[in-house]
């Protein structure tokens, strides 16, 4: 699950990384109530989980309260790749005399929380790692010490901090590892974290990516999701309980397993067809959740066919064959299907499915084969 | 002779009383696997499937019976600790089906078990079975036979699929093996590849990876560098749009790494031959048997 700008620095703010005054607004009026109360120049920045939000536009100065209503007024409502601008933050604008990078994330690979910190802020981190890696240091933490001072000051020297803000940017450094330890992060990132004209170190930007096993421990956090930002089939797969990514083809599909799922739209992509989606069922393929699943494909207009790939295994067919069917008799619909079962009573389960006209294959080849024709208008299946 | 678990195996099953620990015991034992006992804290001198003693603690458990395997059914929340107290109590190897550990737990988990003698399988994965001798896992029994090939994966249903296109040619394995869809776990396909290398019976090896991490990419290497068995693969996650999580917590493409390509490429680079579906593989590897 990923946090907005605002709910990043007010998680970092509980942890000692010191943030901004600024407040959320979700109309120009109270982005002006909000400017009145900070007495000075603000930034109003669009609340929106995509990047590049200043290139679109959507991060903008204010000299005066009225300006940050007429300036919060153009940027709500405003479309950011596709996102709608529902809310605003308003913080005081700060005077920057330097840009740094400081990010934490799990490198799953090195089996380590990495830090990394850079001379180079405010830009996208992986175009300096691209351009200029060698202005990237990084340090990695032991599960069992975390972040020590030592490492502190060695990424400080690294990208050549002055001295005098050292101390702080330890502090830094602590603040945001305690941070993303205590909301079982993946990813936590200032950028910019930066040097004012006073020469204090402020994180003017937030950005947190949390681990969503983790949530279960996390109902703070958990209740900062924002249902607006997901699309509403998202909304309702993960309502259903159901493992489910939009793609953009035509051929729905609904497996049990994650990995046979990705192979199942790997197979229609090699026999000529495009997935629609990517879902996982769930072990058993219990019939609500076919149900579900079945509603959420066929709501995208997009699906000529769908295809079913189940492997039943401890599972009785015969069971999932009801299950399609009484799911089915929920969700009327034209679209031609074409059903794989394999496993334990896999010959009663596919009687079942032929005598109620349904398509059905034994080898997933097969049934990618058909699945594919039937989405091309080529007949095969019904 | 196998890898991991065999006839010899003596299981204690952790969240033996659970509803899923409860019906796994019962297939586990209908398929041979000796189940020597259970633990669920509070319920010590219970029975459970019959026959099998229930225990507080993995200790007493071990000291009273002499497991040498543990299989974990506890949910997420308690699943780090029972790892932990399996190991703790000295047992060589734990399989962890469990899905959705916080993967900062495992972060520690694993550093943990990193200092010991124990190996952990898992999490989230369907375990280990070696067909004919021990199943210590949720796969399903009656689709895998006893024969030569090894077979490692990322995957559940997806290795049960290619396991049983083996069977119904006729191609056997020695061990079956779901090191799991996590991105911090304990066994890795190097790990695996190892012992497969050095079993006698297993003749040739089927690896089946998909997106995310470099695992894949690891375990390219160790073909190249220290493998005589020959290697069949199958990457899962061709046509995965980057940045969207795939089901399993480790089958992600992130800032462009972990791509199916990659690692397709990783191993074709190393002499493996790569199926481009999963009907292809047991065909290749029947090419070899």
């Amino acid at each position: 699950m990923k946090l907005q700008e605002f709910q990043s620095k007010q998680v970092f703010g509980r942890y000692g990384v010191p943030v901004p005054s600024g407040e959320l607004a979700s109309t120009p009026a109270e982005a002006r109530a909000i400017a009145e109360r900070l007495a000075g120049p603000v930034v109003i920045k669009a609340q929106v989980l995509v990047g590049g939000r200043g290139k679109a536009g959507g991060i903008k100065l204010a000299a005066s309260p009225s300006d940050a209503e007429k300036v919060a007024g153009s940027i709500l409502g405003m479309d950011i790749k596709g996102m709608k601008v529902r809310k605003v933050l308003v913080d005081p604008a700060s005077d920057i005399r330097k840009e740094l990078y400081l990010g934490m994330i799990l490198d799953r690979s090195r089996r380590r929380v990495v830090v990394m910190a850079s001379s180079e802020g405010g830009v996208d981190i992986e175009d300096v790692a691209a351009r200029t890696p060698e202005k990237i240091v990084q340090v990695a933490l032991h599960p069992f010490l975390g972040i020590k001072e030592y490492q502190a000051r060695e990424l400080a020297a690294g990208i050549g901090l002055p001295r005098e803000q050292i101390p702080a940017f330890a502090e830094i450094c602590r603040g945001l590892y305690e941070a993303f330890m205590a909301s079982d992060a993946d990813l936590a990132e200032i950028n910019p974290l930066v040097i004012t004209g006073s020469g204090s170190l402020l994180a003017l930007d937030g950005k947190m990516v949390l681990d969503d096993s983790g949530l279960f421990r996390h109902p703070d956090l958990l209740a900062m999701r924002d249902e607006d930002e997901e699309t509403p089939e998202e909304r309702q797969a993960r309502s259903a309980g159901l493992s489910y990514v939009k793609l953009d083809g035509q051929i729905g599909c609904m497996v049990n397993g994650a990995g046979l799922a990705m192979a199942t739209m790997d197979i229609i992509k090699f026999y000529g067809g495009s997935p629609a989606n990517f879902l996982d069922v769930g072990g058993g393929a219990k019939a609500d959740k076919v149900a579900a699943a079945l509603g959420l494909i066929l709501s995208d207009p997009n699906v000529e066919s769908v295809l079913f790939n189940i492997f039943g295994g401890i599972t009785r067919c015969d069971e999932v064959a009801r299950g399609i069917l009484k799911a089915l008799a929920d969700t009327p619909t034209k679209v031609p299907m074409v059903v794989r079962l394999v496993g334990t009573n896999d010959t009663e389960g596919r009687a079942i499915l032929q005598e109620a006209k349904m398509a059905t294959a034994e080898t997933l080849m097969e049934a990618a084969q058909l699945a594919v024709a039937a989405a091309l208008g080529q007949g095969g299946a019904q | 002779m196998s890898i991991l678990v065999d006839k010899d195996t003596r299981l204690v099953v952790q969240g033996i009383t659970g509803r899923e620990g409860a019906f796994h015991t019962a297939q586990m034992i209908e398929y041979g696997t000796r189940v020597v006992a259970g633990v669920t804290p509070g319920k010590g001198g219970e029975w459970a499937a019959g026959s099998v003693p229930v225990f507080d603690t993995v200790r007493e458990a071990v000291d009273a019976t002499g497991a040498n395997a543990s299989i974990i059914y506890v949910p997420a929340r308690f699943a780090p600790d029972a790892i932990l107290e399996a190991a703790d109590a000295g047992i060589p190897l734990v399989v962890c089906i469990t899905e959705g550990i916080p993967a900062l737990d495992m972060l520690k988990v694993r550093a943990y078990l990193d200092q010991g003698a124990s190996r952990l399988v898992g999490p989230n994965c369907p375990g280990v079975i070696t067909p004919g001798e021990a199943k210590v896992g949720i796969m399903p029994g009656h689709i895998h036979t006893r024969g030569s090939v090894g077979v490692v994966s990322r995957s559940g249903t997806l290795t049960y699929e290619v396991v049983y296109a083996l069977t119904l040619r006729g191609i056997g394995q020695s061990t079956a093996v779901g090191i799991g869809g996590d991105p911090i776990n304990g066994t890795s396909f190097v790990d695996i590849l190892c012992l497969f290398e050095n079993d006698p019976e297993t003749r040739q090896v089927v690896v089946i990876g998909e997106i995310g991490g470099a695992d894949e990419e690891r375990a390219a290497e160790f073909i190249a560098t220290r493998m005589s068995k020959p290697v069949t693969a199958f990457i899962a996650g061709q046509t995965a749009p980057p940045g969207r999580r795939m089901g399993h917590a480790g089958a992600i493409i992130s800032s462009g790494k972990g791509t199916a390509a990659e690692k397709i490429a990783a191993l074709t680079g190393a002499g493996v031959r790569v199926a481009r579906h999963p009907g292809e593989i047991a065909e290749m590897v029947a090419a070899l048997a």
